[in-house]
């Protein structure tokens, strides 16, 4: 069987009927490789511009793609869906050992569609798909039970995934996570939430197999330099040591931390929850996704007494990262590290995206001490640094106990929209976002970028370089075209599938040669970068039909007024990069078209 | 023909797992190990990873251990397992196997590993080049004693 024929095994599910079917694919995985790209196509064809993201007619389409377990760090799955809490296309990717899985039994892309009615969770081994009861699972407190109760209930161990949702995905919180591996999350968008709407309560994919490949020799030798690069060289360096927890201080030092509610970018105990402290006082193991030598993911041990009896202690396992230390640490003004573990294991227990979760708790406490809301509606007294008063607030979103809690499991934009405050709703159409109060080109990219995320195009990482080098800000067509060619070129690696960490790794020509050596006739990287254009506008104008206008996106008041990394920033420059967006996006697709 | 990742390989040396604990779970070694069959994936490892019950409670590498007195080459009733020259470790001979999997019942780690393709079980040569893809030194080869 040829490589891409291996890959391009399209396994259907259907949740209303129970059944499932398995459809090859090699028109989609040969034009647009694997990952997003084939992502992008499969949602076209199974969900509709009007579909309801919590309705039967929503799908959820996870996929892989050619470099996937192939090369380091080919270690990630795509998933997309119509979001629930914004309601256009939306784009979510997870680590753990979920690619491994779904590559390895044989799959290059998922589709869930339909509905159960009464939850359920589903095994996928090999060629066949089982419809298992959850009714068991549904309620159950921690989404690490969850997962230890299907760790002994199903095989495969060491060569599967466990996905799974806790309830804030049951409960429709339009934030809600899948957590993988207990540690790995398709965190933002609401993922979790179009799971519960579908009763599916987990999933659990074991793929052991394997496949061969078309040039051995050269297949041998490209892996072998890839992973040499990934193992010495300093780009990977501060992933392997502290992780990304590392960006906690230089951030802070520039001004970039979101603090308090995006009221300020440094956090004056940065310290005391940077990567150098938790290593040197919690860290407690490293761990690694399938097919990554680097090992990012830092688990911290949390030692902590009963208070009735002595010498009687719990320890608690909690993984951390950059997004989580500013979203549950200083946006919320937390800087013990022990309660901040404990927020942070709240939010998991529950299933809960830590980013949106933060954004929401930081717009609570600002609301409360303006008076915006009372103990009435929260029924806690937060403020910043109190995380006990946070956990018990992260509970009461889930059980929803009031209106007001009803309206928090919608997002800070519902909030905002219905208590007043907009101006520190921080959020880009509806979406929470991540920790990165670096300049224009970051404000600007999360209005146009498809999810939202810093990921989408690094533009985070622009605004940095440009206040390194001392450069003052692009014109605004510059501006754009720096976001529109990395987002573009990202789409090719998201496509392969990469974990975006090794982007300086898979420089375009080691792209090319690392498809080489899988056999797949890619003759210059300018048809590469072409691909991952095309790539983008089938996601962009998707979006758009979906009823998405940029233009209308407001910029929280809050984030014009408190200067960034590069100084305070021009709504009007933010406006122009997103004019200069629908223009090139409305041209490229008339091109497209001819 | 592998190289032993030594360079030397004159006396016999067998695979061993020198600190399961800096184990981290990437399951590099699996990927190299089917490499030598050409293939991506895991079907032909005969190194396997899990976790000890979650991954924070860290990790299991399994692998043959070259036993002095190997149980799988007494449970094998066509004779098809014999020992390697020195000690290190067990050879299959694939002719002669019929697939009973008598070999993986009687091995107590659970390292006899099975190719479901061929019906045959796979056990580690004590080749060594998982060693070259383990990047946090879990691995390595010592002299057989």
């Amino acid at each position: 069987m040829s490589y891409i024929r291996y890959l391009s095994k399209v396994l259907y599910i259907d949740l209303t009927r129970k059944t499932f079917w398995v459809e090859s694919r090699e028109d989609l995985f040969s034009e647009w490789l694997g990952g997003i790209g084939v992502a992008t196509q499969l949602y076209k064809e199974e969900i509709p511009s009007k579909a309801d993201p919590l309705g039967p007619e929503n799908a959820i389409i996870f996929a892989v793609g050619p470099f996937t377990m192939a090369y380091p760090l080919g270690s990630k799955t795509v998933a997309v869906f119509k979001s629930p809490l914004n309601g256009y296309f939306a784009e979510s990717h997870a680590g753990g050992r979920s690619a491994a899985a779904i590559r390895l039994a044989g799959y290059g892309a998922i589709v869930i569609k339909g509905a159960s009615e009464r939850p359920l969770y589903l095994v996928i081994d090999g060629n066949k798909v089982l419809f298992r009861d959850a009714g068991t699972l549904w309620g159950m407190r921690s989404t690490e039970t969850v997962g230890r109760v299907l760790r002994d209930a199903t095989s495969g161990a060491g060569v599967r995934t466990i996905m799974r949702i806790g309830k804030a995905g049951e409960r429709l919180v339009r934030y809600a996570t899948v957590i993988t591996e207990t540690y790995r999350h398709f965190g933002r968008l609401g993922l979790g939430a179009v799971f519960g709407s579908k009763k599916l309560k987990a999933l659990v994919i074991i793929g052991k197999g394997g496949f061969k490949v078309p040039n051995p020799k050269e297949y041998r030798e490209v892996f072998k330099e890839i992973y040499e690069t990934a193992t010495k060289s300093p780009v990977m360096r501060k992933y392997h040591d502290l992780g990304t927890a590392a960006n906690v201080i230089p951030l802070s030092k520039i001004g970039a931390l979101p603090t308090r509610n995006f009221s300020s970018g440094n956090f004056e105990h940065a310290e005391e929850i940077s990567g150098e402290k938790l290593a040197e006082h919690v860290l407690a193991r490293r761990v690694a996704c399938s097919g990554c030598p680097i090992a990012c993911i830092h688990v911290a041990a949390l030692r902590e007494p009963y208070g009735d009896e002595p010498y009687f202690y719990k320890t608690t396992f909690i993984s951390y990262d950059y997004e989580l230390l500013y979203s549950l640490g200083s946006n919320l003004g937390i800087s013990s590290r022990e309660g901040l573990l404990k927020l942070i294991y709240a939010v998991e227990e529950e299933g809960l995206d830590a980013i949106s979760t933060g954004v929401i708790l930081a717009w609570i406490t600002e609301a409360f001490k303006k008076g915006l809301i009372s103990e009435k509606e929260v029924l806690a007294k937060p403020d910043w640094g109190k995380y006990e008063e946070y956990i018990k607030i992260v509970h009461n979103i889930i059980k929803q106990p009031n209106e007001f809690y009803k309206v928090a499991a919608l997002g800070v934009h519902e909030l905002g929209k219905k208590y007043g405050g907009e101006e520190f709703a921080i959020e880009f159409n509806k979406v929470e976002p991540a920790g990165y109060h670096t300049g224009p080109l970051f404000i600007a990219s999360l209005i146009i970028g498809a999810r939202h995320s810093h990921l989408d195009s690094g533009a985070y990482s622009m605004d940095q370089k440009l206040l390194k080098a001392g450069k003052p800000v692009p014109e605004v067509k510059e501006g754009f075209k720096m976001i529109y060619e990395e987002e573009s070129w990202r789409q090719v690696l998201n496509s392969l599938v990469i974990c975006l960490f090794a982007r300086g790794l898979y420089k375009p020509e080691v792209v090319l040669k690392a498809l080489r050596g899988l056999g797949y006739r890619f003759r210059s990287v300018d048809e590469l970068k072409e691909l991952g254009k095309r790539i983008y506008l089938k996601k962009h104008l998707i979006k758009l039909s979906e009823g998405y206008d940029p233009l209308k996106v407001k910029v929280p008041k809050r984030l014009l007024e408190v200067k960034t990394a590069l100084g305070p920033v021009n709504g009007e420059y933010v406006r122009g990069i997103v004019k200069e967006y629908v223009t090139t996006v409305r041209e490229e697709s008339k091109k497209e078209l001819l | 023909m592998l190289v032993l990742s030594s360079g030397e390989g004159l006396r016999p040396r067998r695979l061993v797992i020198k600190d399961v604990n800096r184990c981290v779970g990437c399951q590099l070694c699996m990927l190299a190990c089917s490499r030598r069959f050409a293939e991506v994936g895991f079907a032909k490892s005969a190194i396997h990873v899990r976790s000890a019950g979650g991954v924070e409670r860290g990790f299991v590498v399994v692998v043959c251990r070259a036993c002095k007195d190997p149980p799988c080459l007494r449970a094998c009733p066509v004779g098809a397992i014999t020992q390697r020259k020195g000690g290190a470790g067990v050879v299959v001979n694939y002719s002669k196997c019929i697939g009973c999997g008598f070999c993986r019942e009687a091995c107590v780690i659970g390292a006899v590993m099975w190719d479901d393709l061929s019906n045959k079980p796979i056990i580690c040569t004590h080749c060594g080049l998982c060693i070259d893809f383990c990047p946090h030194g879990v691995l390595g080869l010592e002299e057989v004693c």
